[in-house]
């Protein structure tokens, strides 16, 4: 916007205003507030008047105290802020950055790392079941192998050789008399 | 006569699932945070695209060479660095042991710096960025005056991270929130190689290929933002004079030995998961390239980023100067701009001089901007999370940057995991009933013990002592004796029939002759022209110092001599190995031989490549 009388009007308006809250004193008036040596740049000198006692200009010091805590007031009726809107001698008091109550980071952390040991967590007990499962495995492996070794020693069945005796051989013991007597 | 290995799938060592994940292991490992922040820092201050001249000839006559010889090495014996030299000769099995060593000490400080990466990224949640803002002083009148002095984003780096103290002696108080994301990275680490490469096979996915896409999203947003072409224009512009001077071909040369990750020992252990009958010559030719790839790659959206910082300091500069100019002389807003500054400026000084002098205006130059360069640590936290700040939806940015530079860090730490894990496998110091879960587990645990003195206030001083030392020189020396003792012990020859039943094709020439003669040369050159660089100027350091006068510059102390001691501890501990093991294998020798009836039967046995 453009800066013309009425804008003037409203900042001397504002300084009022900051006068009247700041002293609780009813009796500034907009036009206690003089405005000199205005400039293109868009910056003047200001002062205010005391009306009660004849032409005295408010010592500076009220002035800037009075600016000071109507600041934001006086920043958001010129939609400026305290960059913008420069009162020379009058600096600004820093609001402190917001803190939650715990630590943004802290939170973080927490799920990362919960994360983190559930990946853990899951890997060894799968490692564990798979190397339970292989030696399960591996127990019944052998246990088969020896039940099938019982029955197949030297590739001869056991039973053939609980047999008593076996079969006599004919060309051997038919004929007794080729024996010879002793 | 070499004899052939055994059937692959018989011998119970585990393998790869596929080639892919083998290619994208080693390119994970050798591409790696140096890509990122030390390549575009040596291609500017080397005179921008004139670097790549020597870094392109240092790759071919000595990157390349060396990592064919590392993977064929691996491939064909089928061992960890420690077991692999123990074959090739037993006087050689110090290499291994010396691999091993650097491994240890390297994964140790590098994950401490993925510690701070991971603090960044948690810290990235908030709003404002904490790098953002100073906090208050006590009193609430001001901002805190360390923070005021330097900048919000050094403040945050320097104090709330590290907590640094102005000295290295001082070691201060452990860190508690470093500790607890050292913790938190040494669990990530356990967590991906719990079970070696069957776990880090399958992670390795995730962790070699989100970088290039982040870095792909960084390149699109880097080329809009304003001042990016400055920046790249800055970056690549060829200054030829550069190349007379040495240090730039000595540069090129360590710059493509360190990027490529040799002499480690990983390298060798991931090859030694492969079957044997694999063409470890293509292999070597695309990781390379695709490292060199990815270096060039990264510079393009760091220098965006760069020229873009560059240019919003500049404007900031004139801003202030223009707004002093405009009280001073009560001109109308507006009036003077940044394109009409100069004018403005000429015709002020000419009917004012003194009103001009008097306002002190400081000279804007961006060339002064982007003069300032920075690699390492600085780069990522210092000049990136500041440009990040200016840039729209900083939250986002910072997350995937900080991301993108730990999935860089944990695939390069996978080789260095994979360089001390394999030896000690195969040495079998957990009896083979155990699971592998346990030795992985013993050695993160151990390994998170001794890297808490890293989080001590004096903690960034040490690794800046561990990059400086115990990854530069034993590295250099590892790989001059690797080079030497395949080709000229092992014999190159016998080697070259290794090879050829590998890949199923001769050696061609060019191999035959860098490993010969020009990549130990070139290795001989280097060695020896970093060692006289270093002992050239004292072993210095940069202390950040608050009560220092010239703060917020750092201030140049000299190492006290219990920490030059440990120095060259760091260099002379994986050095010693090799003659040690050497003068070890001949005492044993000698014994034997004296005492007949302790010959042992292996001594006949076939053992690989020992006829």
């Amino acid at each position: 916007y453009a800066w013309d009388a009425n804008e003037e009007y409203l900042f001397k308006a504002m300084v009022a205003f900051a006068m009247r809250r700041y002293s609780s004193k009813s009796t500034t008036q907009i036009s206690n507030v003089l405005l000199c040596n205005v400039t293109d740049r868009v910056s003047f000198w200001f002062v205010v008047t005391d009306s009660s006692k004849n032409v005295t200009t408010v010592p500076g010091s009220e002035v800037e105290a009075a600016i000071r805590m109507n600041r934001n007031r006086i920043n958001s009726a010129f939609l400026l802020s305290d960059k913008t809107l420069q009162f020379l001698k009058i600096t600004s008091t820093l609001s402190p950055p917001v803190e939650p109550s715990t630590p943004v980071w802290l939170i973080v952390f927490g799920v990362v790392l919960c994360l983190i040991v559930a990946g853990i967590v899951f890997l060894i007990i799968s490692g564990i079941r798979k190397h339970k499962k292989k030696s399960k495995e591996s127990t019944e492996r052998e246990n088969l192998e020896e039940k099938v070794e019982v029955t197949l020693e030297n590739g001869i069945p056991c039973e053939a050789l609980d047999i008593k005796a076996g079969h006599v051989n004919g060309v051997f013991a038919a004929d007794d008399e080729r024996f010879t007597s002793l | 006569l070499s004899a052939a290995p055994e059937i692959p799938t018989e011998d119970g060592r585990p393998k790869w699932d596929n080639k892919f994940q083998y290619i994208l292991s080693c390119i994970g490992f050798a591409v790696g945070l140096g890509n990122v922040w030390r390549f575009p820092y040596l291609c500017q201050i080397h005179g921008g695209g004139a670097f790549l001249i020597p870094y392109f000839i240092a790759l071919l006559f000595e990157g390349i060479p060396l990592l064919h010889l590392e993977l064929a090495l691996g491939q064909y014996l089928r061992k960890g660095s420690i077991g692999a030299w123990n074959t090739i000769s037993p006087y050689l099995g110090g290499i291994g042991v010396a691999s091993w060593m650097v491994s240890v000490l390297i994964s140790l400080y590098y994950n401490t710096v993925l510690t701070w990466v991971m603090w960044y990224f948690i810290n990235s949640f908030q709003e404002p960025l904490p790098w953002s803002v100073c906090p208050l002083n006590e009193n609430r009148t001001g901002f805190n005056e360390e923070c005021y002095e330097s900048t919000a984003v050094n403040y945050f780096w320097y104090r709330k991270t590290l907590n640094i103290t102005p000295d290295i002696a001082e070691s201060g108080r452990l860190q508690w929130w470093l500790i607890l994301c050292l913790a938190a990275c040494w669990a990530i680490v356990y967590l991906c190689t719990i079970r070696g490469i069957e776990t880090t096979g399958k992670a390795i996915y995730v962790t070699a290929i989100f970088p290039y896409l982040v870095l792909t999203i960084f390149l699109i947003q880097g080329l809009t933002l304003p001042g990016a072409t400055e920046g790249l224009i800055y970056l690549f512009t060829p200054n030829l004079s550069t190349l007379k001077n040495p240090r730039v071909w000595l540069d090129a040369a360590t710059q493509i030995f360190f990027s490529l990750s040799l002499g480690f020992g990983g390298l060798i252990a991931f090859a030694s998961y492969n079957p044997t009958k694999n063409d470890c010559e293509k292999d070597a030719v695309t990781v390379a390239i695709v490292n060199s790839m990815t270096s060039l790659y990264a510079s393009i959206p760091v220098f965006s980023v760069l020229g873009f910082k560059a240019t919003t300091a500049y404007w900031d500069c004139l801003d202030r100067n223009i707004i002093n100019i405009i009280n001073e002389f009560d001109l109308p807003e507006e009036s003077i701009i940044r394109q009409n500054y100069t004018s403005w400026i000429s015709f002020l000084n000419s009917s004012y001089p003194e009103k001009i002098a008097g306002l002190k205006l400081k000279s804007c130059d961006l060339q002064e901007f982007l003069d300032q360069s920075v690699s390492g640590t600085g780069l990522a936290f210092i000049v990136f999370t500041q440009a990040i700040i200016l840039m729209p939806g900083s939250q986002a940015w910072a997350i995937l940057f900080f991301i993108m530079l730990f999935s860089l860090g944990l695939s390069s730490m996978f080789g260095n995991i994979e360089g001390v894990f394999t030896p000690l496998l195969e040495l079998q110091i957990v009896p083979k009933s155990a699971p592998k879960e346990l030795l992985s587990g013993i050695i993160c645990l151990i390994s998170f013990l001794i890297a808490l003195c890293f989080t001590l206030g004096s903690g960034s001083y040490w690794i800046d002592i561990f990059d400086r030392y115990a990854s530069s020189v034993p590295l250099l020396v590892i790989a001059f004796f690797e080079v030497i003792g395949v080709v000229y012990i092992y014999k190159i020859k016998r080697f070259s029939k290794d090879v050829e039943w590998m890949t199923g094709r001769k050696l061609n020439l060019y191999w035959q002759i860098t490993w010969r003669f020009i990549s130990p040369l070139l290795l001989l050159i280097v060695f020896t022209a970093f060692i006289t660089l270093q002992l050239q100027k004292p072993s210095s350091y940069t202390a950040w110092n608050p009560k220092y006068e010239g703060f917020p510059m750092k201030e140049e102390k000299v190492y006290p001599p219990w920490v030059q001691a440990i120095c060259v501890l760091l260099v002379a501990l994986p050095c010693v190995c090799l003659p040690l093991a050497a003068l070890f294998h001949l005492v044993k020798q000698k014994r034997r031989s004296k005492d007949p009836s302790l010959v042992q039967p292996e001594v006949f046995s076939c053992q690989g490549a020992n006829i």
